[in-house]
């Protein structure tokens, strides 16, 4: 029952130990993995393998990606020239708030953790599966039927709300299908809550012998973190948006000032969830980028114990500060004072992220490849939306900045420039794991070069235009704002075709792509150990874990940090 | 990092282990590890409600008062305790199932289920007392039935604000209510399993997770009684 | 599996409760509803809230500990508990601190 002795060097990667051996590249018959251990719909529709679930959201997380990415270009369109010549107000605001709610709720939150979360959390710690496996595919079950919802209420005629449906607006004024739209949301937040129970569970009982904390990979403990959001913050914001749609059909008086409901309640509910889902977002994609820098720089993460606990700091600390999003609704300004001091705190664990990243980078041995090159991107283009944060958590500042493109371009840089950049890296880095096929090195350095300056040519000019006063939600403006929309849909239609390359080339590859071998970066981690694609069982025998994570046989390898 | 081990244990499997699980400890652990993290996530669930209403009580004390004073202790009293029963009911079936004695499983689940439906039974006749006093948010909303501390009709304000109240009386135990529709038929399942020796001294998680989940909707329902129904007026 | 080998709480979950403490705990559950309705009748001025919540946390403390024997079970169980309540008491305070500020600080009736 031993799993693979003799194909991998133990202990591998010491400084004069035996290099890795070859292996083959092109194995005559390929041997029986889980994608070609069984064929047909039925059998990928109720599997119950988390590979294979993983490949089922990255599936429906690509198409929703698509939908959302088609509202963002009609709004780009629009924006092109001053006036409001080819979507009227109201379209346009069904526009931002379809491409809102589709981003954020069926794309952005699942991205990380439902894909690539769900296909190596359990290989990172050496376990056969997830601690529920059939409760997994429940949840993409239940994310398909939320997306339904919400699919019908935009080919009905769509939502016109914003994301944040905002009330008494959403509830008492707006007759588009704010119900559907609610109850699309209601039922995806438990696709997150049951998807997030899932990875603490096998976190904390299914790790291999010998795997302890601090011997856990940077990524399972990022999704740690980001679980704990998941389970402890989504509920908030069910039951929150449920209360709008029994507002909006029954008319309860629950947020309605007229019979005494506070709409300022409605937004510290819903900002209590939709803060920390913002680190839903992007600690996963930290996570991707911890193991990204030490992969591609050949080194072990400098202040590995820092970097795992500012994950669960930052996790803690973003429940703590959703006033921040409050500051001119009328909520009491000395409670906005703590929120904006407790909003500074959080830069520290984020920081201390950044500053270990680029520590880990020192005489390393770098290689720019692809997933280096996103990793790279996500490190510059967060800092840069970490910094603009700290502006708009300044009180008076955020006066000024407040509902205007300047959340627009920070809130990009976070999401897209960061969340999206750490998941298309993590899809390079592990895409050889993921279909066992090669992608084209060269086409993928040019999509992670394109994606780097066409985003910032889309939401680098934002700053401007929100700094010079230009309000957010508008489908016409001044014409002295023109040159810089131009320049942001030039960048936009740039950075469209960054991600249209990525769709082709991992299309191609599937199929015509070189066969990967079990470890093609000569990465360090479990799921390095296995072949590419991994059998259904993921480990022969049961794995057990001997040295810590990462020793990328670098000197600081074997100092105890 | 790692190395292959030698030879797997050799263990009996144990029907009820799957492939995924070592052994049925670790099982079980995952199980129960699970089913309290779902109730961490129940306690945020009803946490956003009782935010709601914790602000508007305060805000709207009077009103939240007068609403509180038309519901009936005496019938929220004997629900606590039949609620009360019920845990008991569920922990002895714990207790049962631990030991291995499938009748006494079998007959205190069963008991549980009829002690829970009797507190549903209760609950439909206080709603349709609501109902018949148009006291169900909505157009139909009327606060004539309520009166203040001393008999008298509520001022306008108070009358408008009362609606509140039973906005949040019906959010927060219909979703209590809900939690124990959907914890019956599981418990009925259970019941059914036991009777068919499914479970064991070496085998009862599913019990054990759905006492569980049983005992927190009895919790819930401990803060909801004193919150809706005993509101003292202000003298 | 490592939380066995390093936790020596892990095991103790399969500690039978004797049926004695069980009737115990229930007839203390039911001693405070009856005492809760009794105070509820009692003008204890602003304490009558206080006093019922103290009595349900009790009643909740004796539920969470002996019929669902977290007394018994591995210390992650407290933690994860312990951060629900955390946060949620949390959300209450924050939101509850909006509307005070507006209440007592007389900046203004809360949403305008």
């Amino acid at each position: 029952m031993s799993t693979h002795a003799g194909e991998v060097p133990e202990p591998y990667g010491r400084p004069g130990g035996p290099p890795p051996p070859e292996r083959p590249t092109l194995p005559v018959r390929e041997p029986v993995n889980y994608l070609n251990v069984s064929y047909g719909t039925k059998s990928w529709l109720l599997t119950v393998d988390h590979k294979r679930i993983a490949l089922l959201y990255m599936f429906s997380i690509t198409v929703m990606f698509a939908i959302g990415g088609i509202f963002a270009t009609l709004i780009r369109l629009e924006l092109l020239t001053p006036p409001g010549d080819m979507v009227q107000s109201e379209t346009y605001n069904k526009l931002f708030t379809m491409h809102g709610v589709v981003m954020v709720f069926f794309f952005l939150i699942p991205s990380i953790p439902a894909t690539l979360g769900n296909f190596l959390i359990p290989i990172m710690i050496g376990a056969k599966d997830l601690a529920f496996p059939r409760l997994n595919l429940l949840s993409w079950y239940i994310y398909i039927v939320g997306a339904v919802f919400t699919m019908y209420a935009m080919i009905s005629g769509g939502v016109d709300t914003g994301w944040t449906f905002y009330v008494p607006y959403s509830t008492h004024y707006s007759n588009t299908h704010v119900i559907a739209t609610g109850l699309g949301i209601f039922i995806n937040g438990f696709s997150s809550i049951l998807t997030g129970l899932n990875f603490i569970v096998t976190i904390h009982k299914m790790r291999a012998p010998g795997l302890t904390w601090w011997r856990l990979p940077l990524f399972v403990w990022a999704h740690y973190a980001t679980s704990l959001i998941m389970v402890l913050g989504t509920p908030v914001i069910a039951v929150t948006v449920g209360m709008v749609a029994l507002e909006s059909g029954l008319h309860l008086g629950i947020f309605d000032p007229a019979l005494g409901g506070d709409p300022i309640l409605f937004q510290h509910l819903f900002w209590f969830y939709s803060h920390p889902a913002v680190y839903i977002m992007i600690l996963p994609a930290m996570g991707v980028v911890s193991e990204l820098v030490q992969g591609m720089s050949r080194k072990r993460i400098f202040g590995y114990s820092f970097v795992a606990i500012s994950s669960l700091a930052i996790a803690m600390l973003g429940f703590l500060v959703w006033g921040h999003h409050m500051f001119v609704s009328g909520q009491s300004t000395y409670l906005g004072l703590v929120f904006s001091g407790i909003s500074f705190l959080v830069a520290i664990p984020s920081a201390v992220k950044v500053f270990n990243w680029t520590a880990t980078l020192y005489k390393g041995s770098i290689s720019l490849d692809t997933p280096m090159l996103y990793a790279l991107g996500f490190i510059g283009l967060f800092t840069i939306g970490g910094l603009t944060g700290l502006f708009l958590a300044s009180l008076g500042l955020d006066v000024h900045l407040t509902d205007t493109y300047f959340i627009v371009a920070h809130f990009h840089y976070i999401m897209v420039g960061g969340a999206i950049m750490g998941y298309l890296g993590g899809l390079h880095y592990w895409w050889p794991k993921i279909t066992g096929r090669l992608y084209p090195e060269t086409w993928g350095r040019v999509s992670a070069i394109i994606v780097f300056f066409g985003f910032n040519l889309t939401f680098g000019p934002q700053f401007i235009l929100g700094y010079l006063g230009m309000p957010r939600r508008y489908h016409y403006y001044p014409p002295e704002f023109q040159i810089l929309h131009v320049m942001s849909s030039a960048g936009a239609s740039i950075l469209a075709l960054g991600y249209l390359l990525p769709l082709v080339y991992f299309t191609w590859s599937m199929r015509y792509g070189p066969r990967a071998s079990a470890n093609p970066w000569d990465a360090r981690g479990l799921e390095w150990e296995i072949p590419s694609p991994p059998p259904t069982e993921n480990f022969v025998g049961q794995p057990v874990v001997t040295d810590r994570t990462y020793e990328y046989g670098s000197e600081e390898g074997t100092t105890v940090v | 990092m790692s190395s292959p081990s030698e030879t797997p244990p050799v263990v009996a499997h144990h029907p009820a282990l799957r492939h995924h699980f070592d052994t049925m400890a670790t099982q079980k652990d995952s199980s129960l590890l699970g089913m309290w993290v779902f109730i961490a996530q129940e306690i945020m669930f009803f946490g956003g409600m009782l935010a709601a209403y914790a602000i508007y009580r305060n805000l709207y004390y009077d009103a939240f008062a007068a609403g509180s004073h038309h519901l009936d202790v005496k019938l929220g009293t004997i629900n606590t305790a039949v609620l009360i029963c019920s845990s008991l009911t569920m922990a002895l079936g714990v207790h049962a199932a631990a030991l291995g004695k499938r009748k006494a499983t079998v007959l205190f689940l069963l008991l549980t289920i009829a002690l829970g439906s009797v507190f549903l039974g209760i609950k439909v006749v206080e709603y349709a007392d609501k109902f018949h006093h148009d006291l169900v948010p909505g157009p139909r909303y009327s606060a004539e039935s309520l009166h203040g501390p001393h008999g008298e009709p509520l001022t306008a304000d108070v009358a408008l604000h009362s609606q509140l109240f039973f906005a949040l009386y019906f959010g927060l135990t219909g979703l209590h209510a809900l939690h124990m529709i959907i914890g019956v038929p599981i418990i009925a399942i259970m019941a059914w399993k036991a009777g068919h020796g499914r479970f064991g001294p070496a085998y009862y998680t599913p019990v054990e997770i759905t006492g569980l989940y049983w005992h927190f909707v009895d919790i819930v329902w401990i803060f909801l009684f004193p919150l809706l129904y005993l509101i003292p007026h202000h003298a | 599996m490592p939380e066995h080998a390093a936790d020596p709480h892990a095991e103790p979950h399969d500690h039978v409760v004797p049926v004695g403490t069980y009737i115990l705990v229930f007839l203390a559950l039911m001693v405070g509803t009856a005492v809760t309705v009794a105070a509820s009748y009692v003008d204890l001025g602003i304490w009558n809230t206080p006093v019922a919540m103290l009595i349900a946390v009790t009643k909740a403390g004796l539920v969470v500990s002996f019929f669902m024997h977290l007394k018994y079970s591995p210390r992650l169980y407290w933690i994860w508990l312990g951060a629900a309540v955390f946060f949620l008491a949390h959300l209450l305070l924050g939101t509850g601190a909006d509307f005070l500020g507006h209440l007592f600080l007389n900046l203004g009736s809360p949403g305008t």
